[in-house]
This record gives structure tokens, C-alpha cells and sequence, in this order.
């Protein structure tokens, strides 16, 4: 195809002129249309980070125990006993607006390449969900879309979806966020990267056909919506969780083997980047021929081919000489494995089309030369005022109870059973703690250990103040990983912003990493791999900043897990940690005032870390009965849910002594605080072991009976019985879905 | 003992089955491919769940014009045990070896969760290790678990106590809202004529150990071990 290069040609691409400029002088000439193409996805800022890698360059990568930090198609921890963990977390935003049923279907696809690809078999999955307002007309139709997605290909590939999150706000009307993580779990000396090596090896392409679907997809999500982004649709991908499931048993069939030498997925970008990438990381050429790639139907371009983002496909580099054992087991599964092309040494992603050369392109400039921007960056004119806000101006309400029923029964803070229910949660009969508690713990078959994996964030926070919020999502995910008896080990993040050429934005990102960048030092938790999705924007509307965070954690000895649900009656209740909070960026203050505004309660990382550390030595000496983040909602709502999340529900007697205004204490938000509730004759002990970390504890009261009971300074102010907030809190989701 | 678990492409309860039999119960097991089910030397078989060829067409479907079925079929007519579990189970119906059909949940969604079990019939050769345990719970995982069979069958089976698990609530109580999804008759579990072929939609596989649920699951295997010896 040889379409003419104009103006227009160059802007529809995504190309700015000075990026046009570096491409003459990278080639030397005029790229023909394929090249441009070329250029255009792998110059994308979806594939080329060119707004954010000179800021995630700050981020800390290292620890003892990482074996691929990012730069890798997934990270890599050592867990011990010979096992690693390998994991990542990945948007598929945009195109789950467009389409939710297979943008989130076909994210969930993408993210479990990305981790079978390093040789690790995908144990567990978490989805990071925000929609829109509950009121906009295209939330629950999204809601249902991206839940049936995420549950139609999950549950068929086999590999249980454990947890996550599900938050709404009108930040997210025109751009919902669907970010899925991954962990898969490998023996340590046999990991797999994508590189490509050895001059005159075989280059093979395994899995599905390639059709015209998802052609410029990354291009679609590094671009801004409007009204015409239905428009869009043909550019998101179909998914084939059947295929993929083949893939992954063919795929860890074959690194059996020693003839694979490089594997990677055919994401966005398909065939052009995988190969781009691998060629880059190997420091050599790629030739392939393009009449030799598998396609659904005749009279595709080479363009067509080489952008397609069709699914369930990888490249392999093998070992020369070894292609037919390979391919048998492709053939083995049903999937079709076909030689497409060679490892050269001439530094050169070289396209043959019936004898031709059509592309012929520089690897290490196409994929190291991309450009790098340092974007201006300015701090919102708007955040003085949000910040000044007097949250002591609005009224207190006058019954505490139908507060209470109200915030527990709304969709943020309500049961997220209706959507868990949906995914397998309970194949490879791994799951040690159910998704419903802080964190999900996975076990390792073969092992005394699990994995803890949780993923937070909460972008109101984030709104109000960037690097305070990048740091909180850390604090928060460590924090849940530890209530649930992990060390928290490493993370990954999946930066979400608005269009980073605004210089707000950009501020806002710069914060958020400057945040993530302290906690992780503090907390001991490197990033070891991440995805950046910005151009969040609608009509030029953005989304809150939403970095965020999955970890992970190690639990030593799973019989130790604990949940966050009390156990039975006469447990003690114990508020542990500083009680600072905030009704700014509260859920409290959004729900029942709609108010977003205030200055948030600050983070100190050094009492978060000697709290964390505390609580893993109670959870060690076994005396918790149960731990839970006191966090969205604040104290009242996470002791309602503590007494009310398991199987069996529990009343409680619970008193605070405690300065200032009634919702602030019940319902206001801070960090470093959690709930835990232990046996009587464990009361020294656990008091001890806090005051030795100078981490403070207060006693709150006793489970028992059939109300939840709250008095503050002596006055009884909520008293409802824990059915009834039970009831409110189960059918929040359903009621609405209804 | 030696179980042969089958393999279908898109197979994924298999592993869960090999773990529960081989490691939890320290029997033999084996995989059984599809393309060559080499049947010999296994004493019973387990048909795992899973999305076999995608459940396109229909759940079952596809694997029950599979060359593995003919195999499966006669070591069904020699007396052998052999359990189907939730794809397998619609695998043993769609191929005829078990009667009456799946439909979509009544909900039309996909319901992953535990269930009560009332236990019917403690004398076959997938429950003689009931004893007087009326009642357990195992998870269900599945978007068309809802049984259907005619008027006629459903009383066959009834009245040839071939009806072996029904969903129940926590106290054994059978009833519209112990349903969840849409089962005639509240069916969780029926056998064959013969009373050698099991098919049940809850997983037992999924609790053979404390530290992941419970471990009401065993019981099961431990029958079809019992049976075979």
C-alpha cells in the first residue's frame, strides 16, 4: 500500500511535526505508509511512555530479593523455597468504555500474557474498577459490560479472580478505569524474557490468526474521547478466552523444553512492537516475512498485519533446529505455530512482502529513540480553594443511625459480593482467605507460604492532594497486605491521568510518583513493574489522578492468615495507630453533603511502618483474631464491617472517648489505623507490643449481642441492630443492578 | 487405586482433580488426553470441570462427540466408577450417559459460592463414606448448572433414589430460596441407572482441605475408593 504521506496523513497517526522531523532523520528519507504506521503505535505514549519515563526513572526498583524490575513484560520476586513471584497490573481503559464486554475481557487477556510469558503459570487475578456516577445514564450498563467481561474470559482460562476494587465518581463519566492484576508463580530458575538472540535463529509466531481488529489500538488509547468515540469500537480487540487457556497450557508445555530462548505477547501494538521489543532488549535485528503471517482473511496489508492487535498471539525466538518439536506442541493443543521470520545481525526490523523489503526501520532507534518529553508542569490554581475549605462549616446530622445505614449502603462502601460472586474465585483451590477481607491470600502448593495481593487507591485523596495520595495508595495496599498477615513486598502501578499536555496534569502525575516514590522507600516495597494510561479525558474533562497500587506480600506460614471479620462474641475491639482523620476527601463528606474539598489527614510513613511491623509481630505471636484498615468510611464503618463480612454476624458494644465533632470521629478518614480484635487474655501482650513501637493503642469495647452499639464521650449515638446494617450493606449492589 | 482424569482442551478443573486424589489422597492418578484415552490400568475416572472447547455451541457439547467419550462410554457399561463434576457433568449429559439437560443459571449470571448439600442416598458408590452425614457443603462455579429433565425422568430418578445431592440451607432444608439456579427439584447431583456414573455441578475437589474451606469433598473420593476395592 503506498498511500501518499500528507499533513493530515502524519496528524491522523497521532504525530506531532517534530516527531515527523526525527523520523526523516532517523530513516534518512521519507517513511512509505507502513513505516509511519509503525512509528505512530510504537511512538504511541501507550507504548513509549514519552510523557511519563523521565519520571518513573525516580521510582526505587531495588531489593535483594527482585529478579526483573521494570522494563520486563512482568516483575519478578523471589518468594524463597525456589518459587518466584511474578506479577503486573495493566489498564484497558479505553477500550472498555468503547465496548466494556471485550475491553475488559480482552485486559484481562493482555495481563495474563504478560505474566505466563515469563514462564510463570497465572494463579490469581484482581480487577481495579471505577465507573462514573451511579446517577450517569451509562453506569450500570458499563458496570454489567466490564463485570461479564472480566468473569466470561477469567472464569473460562481457569485462573481465579480473587479481589479488587469497585469505586464510583463523576470524575469518571466520560472514562471509566479497568485495571487488571496479575500474579502467576514460577520456579526461579526458570523464568523466561522476552529477548531476542542468536543471529540466525527462528523467529515463531504461535496462537490465533490475525484479523483486522484493535488496528491502532494503542493509538485510540493515547488519544483524548468526544462524541464520536463509539466511532472507536472497531479499534478494541475480541477476545477468545479459549484460546488463551490453550496458550497457556501449550505455552508452559514448551518452556519445558530448552529450545525457547524468547517469548513474548503480541499486546498493543501486536506483531510490531513484540518483535520491536525483543529485537531491542537483544541488541539485534528481526527479518520476517509478512506473506507467512497467519491471517483470518485474504487481502490484508502488510500495515494491517503488522498494527492488528488481534489476541491470544506470541512470538517465540527458538533455538535453531528445534522448531518442529515446538510447533508439535502447538499443533498438540489445536493452535497453529508457524516460522515467520529470523534473528539477524544487522540491527534492522526488516519487513519482506512477496520478495520486497517494505519496512526497514532501525530496532534501537524505533524503540530507544522514542521521544522523551519533560512536559511543563504547574501545580492546579484550583487546589488553594479545595484545600481551604472549612469541612467544620457543613452540618452535623441528627441521626447517627440513618447516617450510618446510609454510607454502608451506598455503592462505594457497600458488599461487592454481587460482583465476586460472578468471578471463580475458588479454582486451583489456592485460595486461602476469600476475596471480602483487606487482602487475598494464595497459597503455594508445595509450601508452608502464600501470596498476599491486594490493589487500593483512592482518588479523591489523590484529587486533593497528588503526592500525599500516591503515597497513601502504597501505605494503604502494605497495609492491607500486612492486616492480612503478608510482609508486603513489592508493588506495581498503573498510573491513570488525564491528558498529560496539560500542565496540571502533568503536576498531578509528578506528585503522585513523588508520593509513591517516598513510600515505597519508606515501606521497603520497590515498584517491579507498572503501565501508564493517560488522555483520560472527555470533552476535555479528566478523571481524578488514580495511581493505582497492586502489591504483594509473603506469608510465612498460612495457618497464620488472618481475615478482617470478627470471630465470635466477647472479642476485645481495639482501635490501633494514630487516630488523626480528616473529614476532607472523607466518603462521609461526598455521599452525604457532596462535598470533595478539604485538606486531607497527612501520612506519616514512619508511623505507618513501625504500625505494620507491629501488627505482623502480633499476627506472628498469633493473638489477632481479626485486622482490618480503617479507611474509607472511617471508624464506624469499619467496625460495622468488621462485625458483619464473614459467615457468621456479631453485635458490638463499642465506646470512644474522643475531641471534637461526632461525624469527624465516626465517619472521618485518616491513615495508619486499623482495627483488631483479640481475646481478653491477650490484652497485655498485644498493648505491649504496640507501646514497644510507640504506636498507640485504644480500647474500643466488646463483641456480643445483636446491635452494633457506639457511644461517643459517653453518649449513646448509634444503635442499630447488625442485621439491619447487614441487610443495607449486601444489597446495596444488587439493588441498583436490579 | 489408579484415577484417570480426562482432558479435554479448555479442561481446568484437571490439576484440582490430580492434586485432590494424588496429593491430598495419596491415590494414583493419571491425565487422560482427549486424543488418546488410554484407559487401561485406571480404576475409576474423574471428568473435571471447565469451559471444554470453549462451551461453544453449548456446555458439553463439543467433548460429547469426542473419540474419549466412546472410550469413557465402555468403562461406564464395565461397572467402573466415574464422576463427572460441573463441565464434566454437562459432558456426561450432553453424551447420554446421564439423562435430562443443563440451562443457564436462573439468574442468567455466573454464581461462584459455597452451597449446603443435602445428602439423599448414603448407600451408592460415591456417598458409602457418609455414614449418617445428611449434610456438607462444597463450592459451585458455573453459568448453566440449572438441571432440567421431564416430568417422567425426574420421577424415575426420585423413585430409583438416583437423585443423590440437592442444595439445601445450612440446616438441610430443601427449598425455592436453598436454589441457586433454578435446578428442577433443587437437583445438585444425579446418577446413572446403574448407580456407576456420577455427575454433580458443586465441587469436591475444591474441599479436600481445611486450609482452603473444608474437607466435605474427601468424602466423595473416598467413596469411589471404598467402591473399588
Amino acid at each position: 500500500m503506498n498511500k501518499e504521506i500528507t499533513k493530515e496523513v502524519i496528524a491522523e497517526h497521532g504525530l506531532s511535526e517534530s516527531e515527523y522531523e526525527m523520523i526523516l532523520s532517523i530513516l534518512g528519507r521519507e517513511p512509505n505508509f507502513t513505516e509511519l504506521g509503525i512509528f505512530s503505535v510504537m511512538w504511541s505514549e501507550h507504548c513509549s511512555y514519552k510523557s511519563s519515563r523521565k519520571h518513573l526513572g525516580t521510582l526505587p526498583t531495588k531489593a535483594p530479593y527482585v529478579v526483573h524490575g521494570p522494563g520486563e513484560n512482568a516483575g519478578v520476586v523471589d518468594i524463597g523455597d525456589g518459587f518466584v513471584a511474578v506479577f503486573k497490573m495493566e489498564s484497558h481503559n479505553h477500550p472498555s468504555f468503547i465496548e466494556p464486554y471485550e475491553g475488559a475481557a480482552t485486559g484481562v487477556g493482555g495481563i495474563l500474557r504478560d505474566v505466563f510469558t515469563m514462564g510463570a503459570r497465572p494463579v490469581a487475578l484482581l480487577d481495579s474498577l471505577r465507573f462514573g456516577s451511579p446517577e450517569h445514564p451509562r453506569t450500570k450498563y458499563l458496570v454489567d459490560g466490564v463485570v461479564s467481561g472480566i468473569s466470561g474470559y477469567g472464569n473460562c482460562v481457569g485462573v481465579p479472580t480473587v479481589g479488587g476494587e469497585m469505586f464510583f465518581n463523576g470524575s469518571y463519566d466520560g472514562n471509566i478505569l479497568v485495571n487488571v492484576f496479575c500474579l502467576g508463580i514460577a520456579k526461579k530458575d526458570k523464568i523466561f524474557t522476552g529477548i531476542c538472540e542468536g543471529v540466525g535463529n527462528p523467529v515463531i509466531y504461535v496462537g490465533s490468526k490475525t484479523g483486522r481488529d484493535g488496528i491502532h489500538g494503542a493509538t485510540m488509547a493515547s488519544g483524548e474521547f468526544d462524541e464520536k468515540s463509539e466511532e472507536k469500537r472497531p479499534t478494541v480487540q475480541v477476545g477468545d478466552p479459549f484460546t488463551e487457556k490453550l496458550l497457556i497450557e501449550a505455552c508452559l508445555e514448551a518452556m519445558k523444553s530448552d529450545a525457547i530462548l524468547g517469548i513474548q505477547d503480541m499486546g498493543a501494538a501486536g506483531l510490531t512492537s513484540s518483535s520491536c521489543e525483543m529485537a531491542g532488549r537483544g541488541g539485534t535485528g528481526i527479518e520476517m516475512n509478512i506473506d507467512d503471517i497467519p491471517r483470518r482473511e485474504e487481502g490484508m496489508t502488510a500495515y494491517e498485519l503488522l498494527l492488528s492487535e488481534s489476541q491470544e498471539r506470541m512470538l517465540i525466538v527458538a533455538k535453531r533446529g528445534r522448531e518442529e518439536e515446538l510447533i508439535n506442541i502447538y499443533k498438540k493443543w489445536g493452535l497453529e505455530g508457524v516460522v515467520v521470520g529470523k534473528v539477524t545481525g544487522d540491527g534492522l526490523f526488516r519487513i519482506v512482502e512477496k520478495g520486497e523489503t517494505v519496512v526497514e526501520i532501525p530496532v534501537a532507534d524505533i524503540s530507544n529513540k522514542a521521544p522523551i518529553y519533560d512536559r511543563p508542569s504547574k501545580r492546579p490554581a484550583y487546589l488553594d480553594a479545595l484545600q481551604n475549605f472549612d469541612t467544620d462549616k457543613v452540618a452535623e446530622p441528627k441521626d447517627y443511625n440513618q447516617t450510618l445505614l446510609k454510607l454502608i449502603g451506598s455503592l462505594n462502601l457497600g458488599s461487592k459480593e454481587w460482583v465476586y460472586q460472578q468471578y471463580d474465585h475458588t479454582i486451583r483451590t489456592d485460595t486461602v482467605t476469600l476475596p471480602g477481607s483487606d487482602a487475598s491470600v494464595i497459597r503455594v502448593k508445595g509450601t508452608k507460604k502464600g501470596i498476599a495481593i491486594t490493589s487500593d487507591c483512592n482518588p479523591r485523596l489523590c484529587y486533593l492532594d497528588p503526592y500525599m495520595g500516591g503515597a497513601m495508595a502504597v501505605a494503604e495496599a502494605a497495609r492491607n497486605i500486612a492486616c492480612s498477615g503478608g510482609k508486603p513486598m513489592a508493588i506495581t502501578d498503573n498510573l491513570n491521568f488525564g491528558n498529560p499536555e496539560k500542565p496540571e496534569v502533568m503536576w498531578q502525575m509528578k506528585e503522585a510518583i513523588r508520593g509513591i516514590s517516598d513510600a515505597c522507600v519508606a515501606l521497603g516495597t520497590p515498584v517491579v513493574s507498572g503501565n501508564v494510561s493517560l488522555y483520560n479525558e472527555t470533552n476535555g474533562i479528566g478523571i481524578y489522578p488514580t495511581p493505582t497500587i497492586g502489591a504483594i506480600g509473603v506469608v510465612e506460614d498460612i495457618k497464620k492468615c488472618v481475615t478482617q471479620y470478627i470471630k465470635g462474641e466477647g472479642e476485645l475491639l481495639f482501635l490501633i495507630g494514630s487516630n488523626k482523620k480528616s473529614l476532607a476527601g472523607s466518603e462521609y463528606l461526598s455521599l452525604i453533603h457532596g462535598l470533595e474539598k478539604g485538606t486531607i489527614s497527612p501520612l506519616d510513613l514512619d508511623t505507618e511502618k513501625r504500625l505494620q511491623t507491629a501488627l505482623l509481630a502480633a499476627i506472628d505471636k498469633e493473638i489477632i483474631r481479626s485486622a482490618h484498615d480503617c479507611s474509607e468510611g472511617g471508624l464506624a464503618i469499619t467496625i460495622a464491617e468488621s462485625c458483619m463480612s464473614g459467615d457468621k454476624t456479631f453485635g458490638a458494644e463499642v465506646s470512644i472517648e474522643d475531641d471534637g465533632r461526632i461525624d469527624n470521629i465516626l465517619f472521618g478518614e485518616g491513615q495508619s489505623r486499623i482495627i483488631v480484635s483479640i481475646l481478653d487474655k491477650d490484652r497485655n501482650i498485644l498493648e505491649e507490643l504496640f507501646l514497644a513501637n510507640g504506636i498507640e493503642t485504644s480500647y474500643l469495647g466488646k463483641t456480643g449481642g445483636v446491635n452494633l452499639s457506639i457511644r461517643v464521650n459517653n453518649n449513646q449515638t448509634i444503635s442499630c441492630p447488625i442485621e439491619q446494617i447487614k441487610k443495607a450493606w449486601a444489597e446495596a449492589i444488587p439493588s441498583y443492578m436490579a | 487405586m489408579k484415577f484417570g482424569i480426562v482432558v479435554f482442551p479448555g479442561s481446568n478443573c484437571d490439576h484440582d482433580c490430580y492434586h485432590a486424589v494424588k496429593h491430598v489422597l495419596g491415590q494414583e492418578a493419571a491425565f487422560i488426553w482427549h486424543a488418546n484415552p488410554d484407559l487401561n490400568g485406571c480404576d475409576a475416572l474423574i471428568v473435571p470441570g471447565g469451559f471444554s472447547y470453549g462451551d461453544y455451541l453449548r456446555a458439553g457439547a463439543m467433548a460429547a462427540i469426542s473419540p474419549a467419550l466412546t472410550e469413557i462410554k465402555a468403562f461406564v457399561k464395565r461397572g467402573n466408577p466415574v464422576i463427572g463434576i460441573c463441565n464434566g457433568f454437562q459432558i456426561l449429559l450432553e453424551s447420554g450417559i446421564l439423562p435430562g439437560a443443563m440451562i443457564r443459571n436462573k439468574d442468567l449470571r455466573f454464581i461462584c459460592k459455597d452451597t449446603f448439600l443435602r445428602v439423599e442416598n448414603n448407600n451408592s458408590k460415591f456417598t458409602n463414606k457418609f455414614n449418617d452425614k445428611k449434610l456438607i457443603s462444597l463450592p459451585i462455579a458455573h453459568a448453566e448448572g440449572s438441571y432440567y429433565a421431564d416430568a417422567e425422568e425426574l420421577k424415575r430418578l426420585e423413585g430409583e433414589g438416583r437423585v443423590l445431592f440437592r442444595y439445601a440451607d445450612k440446616e438441610g432444608n430443601v427449598s425455592n430460596d436453598t436454589n441457586p439456579n433454578g435446578s428442577l427439584l433443587n437437583i445438585a447431583g444425579i446418577l446413572n441407572k446403574e448407580g456407576n456414573a456420577l455427575g454433580m455441578m458443586p465441587h469436591p475437589e475444591r474441599s479436600m482441605e481445611s486450609i482452603v474451606g473444608n474437607e466435605d469433598g474427601r468424602l466423595i473420593f473416598e467413596s469411589m475408593i471404598e467402591a473399588v476395592s
